[in-house]
């Protein structure tokens, strides 16, 4: 766990995040009808849910550690991650509805990606709220990190596969491309991938501190 | 211990940094922010985006030194 003390990755993430501030708002881009300039939101939108990604990744794993071990640092690991995540998630369908208003028309026009992203934040809400209704602490870790478990992939299939399967308005979909098209003949993989490196690192980071903050605080609860 | 490792990290911005390539052309009549760009003044969004992120990373960084006071403390 020395990992979490260290700097060098933290000052790795921002310096990735600060590069693309100034590639993805410089470099070129394609020009394509109705995005125009809003294409650059590839570079600020799609990492937040890179950062989710990880961090709940990084969730669920550590509530399977937990399931192994019983360690308590595990279950506080696994909660901690989940807080983080749904804020880069929150960030995420905030900035995928500002750019539907300016690209599909509407803030939430129930395409089947926003209905389904919807649902799965339900979801991981619904794990917070699970975890504050269970008084005994071993049992709340238990049943807590068998739901993280649990959700996780139904989270994965809502996002990232249903919402292909069928037609949507959100690239990626129903035949209609996702921007990996347009990253091959261009440099816009300059910003996209520093861009997902860093913010997947800077939501880890964040994570990190929570956790550090909880172990303290749940200390000074067993002293107490 | 040293905070930083400068030899890693300067390596890793050499990385970020080195590419420079630039896309070809594409020459359709699609509005864009050219305006913004050719009168120059894009680079006040741009520094004023990279202080606000200069300005929460290091918030970032002051809090993680606080808290690596108080752990030594406990």
């Amino acid at each position: 766990m020395k990992f979490i003390y260290q700097m060098w990755w933290k000052v790795l993430a921002v310096a990735l995040v600060l590069s693309t501030f100034i590639t993805g708002l410089l470099l070129r881009v394609p020009r394509l009808p109705i995005i125009h300039e809003t294409i650059r939101n590839l570079y600020f939108h799609v990492p937040m849910w890179m950062g989710m990604l990880t961090v709940f990744v990084v969730s669920v794993y550590y509530s399977v550690r937990y399931l192994n071990t019983g360690k308590e640092e595990h279950d506080l690991a696994a909660v901690e991650c989940v807080n983080t995540g749904l804020i880069f998630y929150s960030l995420g369908l905030l900035t995928g509805m500002l750019w539907a208003k300016y690209a599909w028309g509407e803030y939430w026009s129930g395409d089947p990606k926003q209905n389904s992203a919807a649902i799965a934040f339900l979801l991981y809400c619904a794990y917070l709220v699970l975890r504050n209704s269970i008084d005994e602490e071993q049992k709340r870790a238990k049943i807590s990190a068998i739901y993280n478990i649990f959700a996780f992939p139904i989270m994965v299939v809502l996002i990232f596969v249903l919402p292909r399967l069928t037609d949507s308005l959100h690239p990626g979909s129903g035949g209609n491309p996702a921007f990996g098209r347009y990253d091959l003949d261009n440099g816009m993989k300059l910003s996209f991938y520093p861009a997902m490196l860093g913010w997947s690192f800077i939501a880890l980071w964040i994570a990190t501190v929570r956790y550090r903050i909880r172990l303290i605080e749940n200390k000074k609860n067993a002293i107490n | 211990m040293p905070l930083i490792n400068m030899k890693k990290l300067a390596f890793l911005l050499s990385l970020i940094f080195c590419f420079t390539a630039v896309s070809a052309q594409q020459t359709q009549s699609v509005e864009m922010a050219d305006v913004l760009r050719s009168s120059g003044k894009i680079y006040v969004v741009i520094a004023t985006i990279c202080i606000i992120f200069i300005g929460l990373a290091l918030y970032l960084f002051s809090i993680d030194r606080r808290l690596k006071k108080i752990e030594k403390e406990n």
